[in-house]
């Protein structure tokens, strides 16, 4: 384990955590692998899955022991998703909407009596978590334009608002929700609650119908002076920006992850079918334009994945509040533009070398090029990644 | 799994960062000054490499009992990219010299060769370069080869030319590819060390580039030029291996000259843009300029990863290893993005510098001018995606 042999970093994985996850694929393949046909006809999540995984020890990837999480690095907790996304990119995307967006951010923000209320229930799976952020009509300007409001009254603060495109909405048992506290001061009169999905005025108004990532659930949720204890405030009051912030690096380096898992899947199938398919007499493999698509998938995967490797290895140990300024703001913002791009480069091109068959929805490989333009779309879109990391160059 | 420290896994060491440090200063106080004149006379400072011996920069990667300083790839590689942000022509004549030729003979050579040769082209005295490619041998290097070596005696007999050789005017030491069994292909290829002065070689032409200008490119002819018999390196009819896995190590290194590029054409561009007003305010405040200021920064970031990752591997490198394999399909993936991303970042770099970009002697038009041979050199972009589709599909 001890890279001190080695004066030179490897910026790459070390053998022992590629054979981690190799466990974690073997993982995700063994108890999920034939999943995806149905939960893309249904957009269900099979309610044994996230038991399993917390069976399995894969919940609380970040948090420690005490807690009952797997103390795990950054690092590897993001590989997690990766190999999860080979398998089912919907398993994928709720297990990081859990885990990263929802436990890591109790864990790194959170007092420890709610640490101790809930994380154990989210660590063992037997609580679903999600994070409540986009509105309707705040989705690039989460922040300016966020209207959810929670005041305080006596012990508890009543929130009202509506939450839309929130992965887990429709299954989750304990949700992060942001919600301005002070409305005149901006970005700065934002605060973040634990909501559970039975305190009274919370309710799901609808589960939307996706094009990709079908099985995991998203939802709209509803708040009509939904009641939240007062200490159910993660953080201090009109304090949540920071919050915010750091969360949103660390989802960004996470969910590049996904884009990985998926990519790094649609190139496997490419290469698969295109040695099988015959053409011309000869397997499409043996023609240069197929090559060419080839090598600039895997060129821009590799790519791709150095920078995504590097940038969650530099998100490790970030402090509480750390994040959201700098350059792991870059980075991050970085590492899931380049990302994104890539897997929605790769899909296109492994649909094209599928021909017909993979426009067909029920083939694997449709099923993940559908997943693609979200990738683009949330956990800020591509354009205000552009924003995030242009701020942060022109400011020096 | 929290034993380890996951940052230092992917960050560069303390020294690391220091060499880096000297090698920005020496760039920026001694061959960032020379780079106009280097590029509008075609001009190459004779003092060129007592510089580089001066600042240790010469075999790098060479143990000291040949005179090296026995550095590891990764970093002399760091040691490339610096160079070649400040001058990059400088850099060429620098990699060529030490990849191409020195760290060649280091790998392949003989004793009675490493001891012959490498102290004095450590220490700058003899300049080195490689011989490869030919005037009809370009992506079909090996099977095209037309240079012929011919057992006599003691000696071997080469004929035929050699075109597009970095260091070729200039060069007192090259490694010459040449075929000593042509009815063999590939495997009929030998590697052989070449002295300016051996009866029978001549540099035919300084060839006019667009960019890389002071660095001199040349044609090379052997007319039954005569090298003794045990300048040949690594077995007669052995040279393949020497190439290939000469080729991958180039590959990993190069990048790093196509990242050292990229980072200063950003650099200039960023500064273009913070200070350049238009309509009233600075080219940085339109979220045009801003869009491809992020693309920029995203691509020099993943370039630099991969580069990082590849370069690091290639550390491992057996002797004679490399040519085939994982290590085959990631060099020629490293180089082929970082060549298409520094295509980008320059022309991006020259777009936001407007008029004055498209200006010959602006230090960014000449950035600009360095495009397209890092996408040509070390195998084309089409060569190393039949690399990599070859190692996908077998």
């Amino acid at each position: 384990m001890s890279i001190a042999t080695n004066t030179i970093a490897p910026f790459d994985l070390i053998d022992e955590q590629k054979s981690q996850a190799d466990l974690h694929y073997r993982f995700f393949k063994d108890n999920f692998g034939d999943l995806e046909p149905e939960m893309d006809n249904t957009d269900d999540l099979p309610d044994f899955v996230f038991p399993k995984l917390g069976e399995m020890g894969y919940l609380g990837a970040t948090v420690s022991e005490e807690y009952g999480g797997a103390n795990l690095d950054f690092l590897n907790a993001c590989l997690l998703g990766e190999e999860a996304a080979r398998v089912s990119p919907a398993i994928a995307l709720s297990y990081i909407a859990h885990d990263n967006l929802c436990v890591n951010n109790i864990y790194r923000n959170a007092n420890e009596a709610l640490r101790q209320k809930y994380l154990p229930g989210l660590c063992d799976g037997s609580k679903v978590g999600a994070l409540g952020l986009t509105e309707p009509g705040a989705g690039s300007d989460a922040l300016g334009s966020m209207a959810t409001t929670a005041r305080r009254e006596g012990d508890y603060y009543y929130l009202n608002g509506s939450k839309i495109f929130i992965t887990n909405g429709p299954i989750a048992d304990v949700i992060l929700v942001y919600a301005k506290t002070d409305k005149e001061r901006g970005a700065h009169g934002i605060s973040a609650f634990i909501v559970e999905k039975d305190f009274p005025g919370f309710k799901v108004a609808q589960k939307l119908n996706k094009m990709g990532f079908r099985g995991s659930p998203t939802a709209e949720l509803v708040f009509e002076d939904c009641k939240v204890p007062a200490e159910n405030l993660v953080g201090k009051e009109n304090a949540g920006v920071k919050i915010v912030m750091s969360g949103l690096d660390l989802e960004r380096a996470s969910v590049a992850f996904i884009c990985l898992g998926i990519a790094r899947r649609a190139l496997e199938l490419s290469i698969e079918y295109s040695k099988i398919r015959q053409q011309f007499q000869q397997p499409i493999a043996s023609f240069q334009m197929i090559q060419k698509k080839l090598s600039d998938m895997y060129t821009e995967i590799e790519a791709a994945r150095a920078l995504a490797y590097r940038t969650a290895a530099m998100c490790d140990g970030l402090e509480e509040g750390g994040g959201g300024r700098g350059d792991i703001h870059m980075l991050t913002a970085a590492s899931i533009f380049q990302a994104a791009k890539c897997c929605s480069f790769v899909l296109d091109e492994a649909v094209q070398i599928h021909g017909g068959s993979g426009y067909m929805r029920d083939t694997e490989i449709n099923r993940l090029y559908r997943t693609g333009k979200v990738l683009e779309v949330g956990a800020g879109t591509q354009e205000v990644r552009k924003i995030i990391i242009a701020d942060e160059l022109i400011k020096r | 799994m929290n034993a380890i420290d996951v940052k230092s896994q992917f960050q560069l060491s303390p020294e690391q960062d220091e060499i880096i440090n000297q090698f920005e200063r020496f760039g920026r106080e001694e061959l960032l000054p020379l780079q106009e004149k280097m590029d509008l006379e075609d001009w190459w400072p004779e003092d060129m490499f007592e510089r580089f011996a001066n600042i240790g920069a010469l075999g790098t990667t060479v143990s000291p009992e040949y005179g090296g300083s026995g550095l590891d790839y990764f970093t002399a590689g760091l040691i490339g990219k610096t160079l070649a942000k400040y001058n990059h022509a400088a850099a060429f004549g620098w990699g060529a010299h030490e990849n191409l030729c020195v760290s060649n003979i280091y790998r392949n050579a003989d004793d009675k060769m490493k001891r012959k040769y490498l102290p004095k082209l450590c220490d700058g005295t003899l300049i080195g370069a490689l011989g490869l490619t030919e005037p009809g041998a370009g992506s079909d290097a090996l099977g095209s080869m037309a240079t012929t070596a011919t057992k006599d005696g003691n000696e071997y007999v080469l004929n035929g030319r050699k075109l597009f050789i970095t260091n070729g005017p200039i060069a007192d030491v090259l490694l010459v590819y040449a075929k000593t069994d042509r009815g063999a292909g590939a495997h009929g290829i030998s590697a052989f060390i070449v002295e300016s002065d051996f009866p029978g070689f001549s540099v035919a032409q300084t060839l006019d580039k667009m960019g890389f200008r002071g660095n001199p490119t040349g044609e090379l002819i052997f007319e039954d030029c005569r090298v003794p018999a045990e300048n040949l390196i690594g077995g007669e009819n052995k040279g393949v291996s020497v190439v290939m896995s000469g080729l991958d190590l180039e590959r990993a290194f190069v990048s790093m000259v196509s990242l050292g590029i990229s980072e200063r054409a950003f650099e200039l561009a960023l500064d273009y843009v913070k200070t350049r007003e238009q309509f009233g305010q600075p080219l940085a405040s339109f979220q045009m300029v801003q869009s491809k200021l992020a693309e920029m920064y995203s691509d020099i970031e993943t370039m630099k990863s991969l580069a990082y990752r590849v370069l690091s591997a290639c550390d491992g490198l057996e002797t004679g290893g490399g040519g085939r394999g994982e290590i085959h399909k990631l060099t020629a993936a490293s180089v082929k993005f970082a060549a298409c991303a520094q295509n980008r970042v320059v022309t991006e770099a020259v777009h936001l510098h407007g008029g004055s970009g498209y200006m010959l002697d602006t230090e960014i038009n000449r950035l600009y001018r360095t495009n397209k041979l890092l996408e040509i050199g070390a195998g084309t972009t089409e060569v190393r995606n039949l690399i990599i589709s070859g190692e996908l599909l077998k």
